[in-house]
């Protein structure tokens, strides 16, 4: 029989996040299909009661929390503990988790410390014939695998985005607390902050609509011999603030910023998608001046809709990437389209 | 910085990601058409934690790079003739596969004991830096299982900055979610780093460095242990291409306006 725990950590406000939830939806999905299986949560955070209340409505049998001023900060040392302690209490033998930063980091680690195994980003749970199977990806996206392990305790970290959000209800969850006396050893590292840019010069939004990706297109000599790197710079950012779209860019564009030649001022290689960069999550993506090449396009794996403009016709988009290839300037096309989308606004 | 750092890096090899893949069926599983035929390179992420541990050579006097690599033997070879001539490092082979679907619990064993064996290891200076992900697994499992098996608990995974002052504590750059970063501030050594791009570029090929390297380079090909990964209680049910190709709709002969209105219109949808 197996033990299915939910674990989640939470937010700073004391709040789940919504990949929480979603992780919870994959839980519950595994709960439903295996026979005799029980649902149990476990959470970690400053506070977890409120936490706990918020879904007090989904049919776990059991909540246990590790709380505490020691267990507000993402830290290896002290969530491989508290999680360590909660899959004990819980006799845990499938963790569901999110796949957040905070989990990602330290998860794998405790599946070492208990025996068991671990997998990350995945993208489903499914009954195989009584026993749970996941599915994610493999080498950068470009294979997706179905697998069933035979060690316990399992780790399955879920994507953020790849699940429905579970919408069970609030009400009262009785925690159980989980005790942890961390020794000194656990705090030799400290959370000091967060550093990112301001707010108006953030581009990096993962709940956009559009995914905005610019390419080195933009930086290359055009029709008249010439660069046009800082008209690049204004329309990009013009379309970034008239449509709230999340920035992503070529790796060959970001990388022109360490080799010291002009570059748009507010790319970074977070903004990076792909092989060596990120794989996001949106609706739609809107490429401009990017030759779509094979370690680009792995990182558009989870965009629904995709449409591209580039000058050249043969570029990687033509070739079955991309929905739609606008075969035309970027620098013309998106000066219209930020007219008409201010039009619109005002 | 007076500590003479012990900076292990854990990185394997990957097939060039502007190859095409196919998996296929082996004996031992899910393997990748012509595997052994497909040129590699070192794994993205483990070469920017490599130019990052060497990076950190050069301000802390004394220090010195390990690479420890687990891959069939003759492809670690090819890829080894050009990464020695980026940096200085001495390698310890492991022979065994680098592929995607191996298990990372047991590539952590075989790489524990390895960094384990590692004549005149000292834990106070001892940094296990590898990439956060690899490019083959794809999934950041690795090196906090290393980390588990050395007794290491101060962890980090997608690191793009380290720096060291002067009393020896780390403070580290971590990607999280969102676009930004998570700073902490560790007091010292021994931890481990899972890197992400770093701010390093590519360092040029040296010819130099690479005869340097060689030397003990195919010593450590040579004595190689062989590394058996039974994947034992992990069964792949299937593995497959994505649904491919979209059919591609090529627009070529609209103006710029007409197209500016269908991607308004498209954006609004
Ligand atoms: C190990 C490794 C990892 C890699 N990882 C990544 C990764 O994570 N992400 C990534 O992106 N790449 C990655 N690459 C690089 C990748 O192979 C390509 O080199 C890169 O994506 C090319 O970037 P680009 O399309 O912006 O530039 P280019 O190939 O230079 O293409 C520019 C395009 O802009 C078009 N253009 C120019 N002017 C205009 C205009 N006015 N209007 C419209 N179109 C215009 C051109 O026709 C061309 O198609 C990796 C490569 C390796 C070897």
């Amino acid at each position: 029989m197996e033990t299915i725990l939910l674990l989640a950590h939470t937010e700073a406000d004391g709040s789940l996040a919504k990949s929480a939830r979603e992780a919870l939806h994959a839980a519950r999905t595994l709960n439903k299909s295996l026979a005799g299986s029980s649902l149990v949560v476990g959470l970690v955070g400053e506070n977890v009661q409120a936490a706990a209340d918020s879904i007090a409505a989904c049919p776990a049998t059991k909540y246990f929390g590790v709380a505490g001023k020691d267990f507000a900060q993402s830290r290896y040392a002290s969530d491989a503990a508290a999680a360590e302690a909660i899959c004990k209490s819980a006799q845990a033998t499938i963790v569901v988790a999110p796949a957040t930063s905070r989990w990602a980091r330290v998860l794998p680690g405790v599946a070492q410390r208990l025996g068991g195994r671990a997998d990350t980003h995945v993208t489903g749970v499914a009954d195989a014939g009584g026993k749970p199977a996941i599915s994610r990806w493999y080498y950068r996206q470009r294979m997706e695998a179905t697998l069933t392990r035979a060690q316990r305790p399992w780790f399955i970290l879920v994507d953020p985005g790849s699940q429905t959000a579970c919408e069970c209800g609030a009400g009262t969850a009785k925690v159980e607390t989980v005790t942890v006396n961390l020794p000194e050893s656990a705090k030799r590292t400290t959370v000091v902050g967060i550093r990112e840019p301001k707010a108006d010069a953030q581009t990096i939004r993962p709940d956009a609509e559009l995914l905005f990706v610019t390419g080195a297109g933009w930086t290359k000599k055009q029709a008249d011999g010439q660069t046009h790197v800082p008209e690049a710079e204004k329309l990009i950012r013009g379309f970034l603030q008239v449509s709230r779209a999340s920035l992503g860019s070529s790796k060959s564009l970001v990388d022109l910023g360490g080799e010291g030649q002009a570059v748009l001022s507010f790319l970074s290689h977070l903004n990076q998608i792909g092989q060596t960069g990120s794989t996001p999550r949106h609706p739609k993506g809107l490429s401009t001046c990017c030759h779509g090449e094979e370690p680009h396009t792995v990182g558009w794996r989870f965009i629904n809709e995709r449409r591209a403009i580039s000058l050249d016709p043969n570029c990687g988009w033509a070739r079955g990437k991309a929905d739609v290839l606008y075969v035309a300037d970027a620098f013309a096309v998106m000066r219209k389209v930020n007219e008409l989308l201010a039009a619109k606004k005002s | 910085m007076s500590i003479a750092y012990q900076i292990i890096v854990c990185g394997s090899i990957v097939p060039d990601p502007l190859q095409t893949l196919e998996p296929v069926t082996g004996p031992a599983g899910p393997a990748l058409k012509n595997e052994m035929m497909l040129p590699a390179i070192l794994d993205p992420w483990a070469s920017h934690a490599l130019y990052e541990a060497a990076n950190l050579t050069k301000n802390a006097p004394g220090s010195k790079v390990w690479l420890v690599s687990l891959g069939p033997k003759a492809k670690l070879q090819q890829v080894m003739m050009t990464v020695a001539q980026k940096v200085p490092f001495e390698l310890v082979a492991l022979d065994g596969p680098a592929s995607g679907f191996t298990e990372a619990a047991e590539v952590a064993a075989a790489l524990a004991d390895a960094i384990s064996a590692i004549p005149g290891l000292d834990k106070s200076k001892l940094l296990v830096f590898g990439g956060w992900e690899s490019a083959s697994r794809g999934a950041g499992a690795t090196m906090q299982m290393v980390g588990e098996r050395l007794g290491i608990t101060d962890q980090f995974q997608g690191v793009d900055e380290l720096k060291i002052a002067a009393d020896g504590s780390l403070e580290i750059l971590e990607r999280i979610e969102g676009g930004k970063h998570q700073v902490s501030k560790c007091a010292g050594a021994p931890a481990l780093l899972g890197w992400a791009t770093g701010n390093l570029p590519e360092p040029k090929n040296n010819p130099q460095v690479g005869m340097v390297n060689m030397r003990t380079v195919m010593p450590a090909l040579q004595k190689a242990k062989p590394v058996k990964l039974a994947g034992e209680g992990l069964s792949f049910a299937s593995v497959s291409l994505p649904k491919q190709l979209r059919e591609t709709k090529i627009v070529k002969d609209k103006s710029a306006d007409e197209i500016a209105n269908e991607i308004v219109e498209w954006i609004k949808k």
